[in-house]
């Protein structure tokens, strides 16, 4: 991931903050730049996501892309946050002990690097509540 | 103008290895070390956990217990011997995720052991002196020790920190006042680019650990004409569990006034977090009016005394983040192997 494009999303990844259209009550992570509903008649505004949520699925990864082979084995999950999104994302814990509708919460961790001497990707990942 | 703690939290990994395992693959004797160490267990970070996460996670902590608003924080210092960049700051990463960002000032420091405890003072310095309404000291550390190194059976993972503050009705403890002791003392050390740190072995105890904190803690209590018998509670830096039961003794603390804040024994030296850890683990007992001594220490080689008075806030806002001994609690201990894994000792090739 190049810097500039990590940088501009490091704000959403650290604090899950997304957005809220005002005119139709409906909540966006990632944020978007209009409401999709609303269209032209949206009322986007900024939106910091609790983080609490339950796993809607999940699946364990033994064969990893690069830079995640020495996770392996790792449960990658769907969280469906209490506002609605929905978002991917690494679930942190044994996969013995994760099961769908478990509730989530927030942890901060590195999401990855840019090899070894390119920069460190932190951001929010979950674990079980 | 009285300066203290406003507000602090504390993380630790759930992962970690005893020292029997590490003792079977060396060839080591166990018990003789445990009880030469005091020290049976120590924390190991997750795979994708590091100097950083661990300061944010006990920064968070330290916000979520005080429900203040991050915003106010106007400077940030974090020490550690094991920042994950050698040129970008740790403590920017931290301003930005618990959202104190941008009109602050923020520094990574570096002094071994004591780098946390630095950082408290700096902050001192700010908010008593009004340039900053309240500082953030994080000590943080996932720290090396090579493989069969006497340091391998101790050095582990995790961080405390605290919200420094001039107002006195915010303040969970006043800072009745601090003391230094520093001299040019080489007993540890990691060269630029070298994975783990050399040691001057049995050099790292006397002209090192107990020359520094005993010249801190005699010097705040010169300065403040108290004695052990005035404070209820006292740390000492903890890279084992001698040093800190040895230094407490020859200044008149009992083991009782030092068992709060005695972590080292299931967490191993947390090193920038260490002293700080003990402080918190403290805190997380400590009564209104209780009187606290605290002395840091860093190799290289300095101490950092402190005299704290705990305040009727501190039962308001103890409960909103976890206690060191809820993190201390339910433990997934792990292999030499898995271990190995957990601190890039092995790779897959």
């Amino acid at each position: 991931m190049s810097v500039a494009r990590f940088w501009r999303q490091q704000v959403q990844r650290y604090n899950l903050v997304g957005n809220h259209c005002r005119n139709c009550d409906e909540y966006y992570y990632p944020p978007r730049t209009t409401c999709p509903f609303c269209r032209r008649n949206g009322e986007m505004e900024e939106y910091k996501f609790s983080g609490k949520g339950e796993l809607v699925t999940y699946t364990i990864i033994h064969s990893a892309v690069e830079g995640f082979e020495h996770q392996t084995p790792y449960v990658l999950g769907i969280v469906k946050l209490e506002e609605g999104p929905r978002l991917t994302s690494q679930i942190i814990a044994q996969p013995e002990d994760v099961n769908i509708g478990m509730k989530v919460r927030p942890v901060f961790r590195k999401l990855g690097e840019s090899g070894d001497k390119g920069m460190l990707h932190y951001g929010t990942k979950f674990t079980p509540a | 103008m009285s300066v203290g703690i406003v507000s602090y939290g504390t993380y630790i990994p759930k992962f970690r290895i005893k020292v029997e395992d590490i003792a079977k693959v060396w060839g080591d004797n166990a018990d003789i070390l445990s009880a030469g160490l005091m020290v049976n267990e120590k924390s190991v970070p997750d795979l994708d956990e590091d100097t950083v996460t661990i300061a944010v996670e006990a920064a968070r902590a330290a916000i979520c217990r005080s429900s203040l608003d991050p915003s106010r924080i106007e400077a940030i210092y974090t020490g550690s011997e094991s920042h994950p960049y050698a040129v970008k700051p740790t403590s920017t990463i931290v301003a930005e995720a618990v959202e104190a960002t941008p009109e602050m000032t923020a520094a990574d420091f570096e002094f071994a052991c004591k780098a946390g405890s630095a950082g408290m003072q700096a902050c001192m310095g700010l908010v008593q002196s009004d340039m900053a309404d309240l500082g953030l000291a994080i000590g943080s550390d996932v720290s090396q020790g090579a493989p069969g190194d006497a340091l391998e059976y101790t050095a582990a993972a995790g961080g405390a920190a605290y919200i420094i503050g001039n107002k006195e009705e915010e303040m969970v403890a006043i800072i009745e006042d601090t003391y230094s002791f520093t001299t040019d003392t080489p007993d540890f050390w990691r060269r630029e680019g070298m994975p783990y740190p050399e040691h001057g072995g049995r050099f790292t105890g006397e002209p090192g650990y107990f020359k520094h904190v005993l010249g801190a803690a005699k010097g705040l209590m010169n300065k403040l004409g108290t004695s052990a018998e005035d404070y209820d509670y006292a740390i000492f830096h903890q890279p084992n569990g001698k040093f800190p039961s040895r230094v407490a003794k020859m200044l008149g603390f009992s083991k009782e006034k030092i068992a709060p804040g005695l972590v080292v024994t299931r967490l191993g030296n947390t090193y920038s977090g260490s002293c700080l850890m003990g402080i918190a683990a403290t805190l997380d007992q400590a009564k209104p009016g209780d009187r606290i001594f605290a002395t840091a220490f860093g190799s290289g080689a300095g101490a950092d005394a402190f005299s704290f008075r705990v305040t009727d806030k501190i039962d308001k806002i103890r409960d909103k983040a976890p206690r060191v001994e809820e993190l201390l609690a339910n433990p997934v201990y792990m292999d030499y192997a898995m271990y190995a894994k957990h601190k890039g000792k092995i790779r897959r090739a």
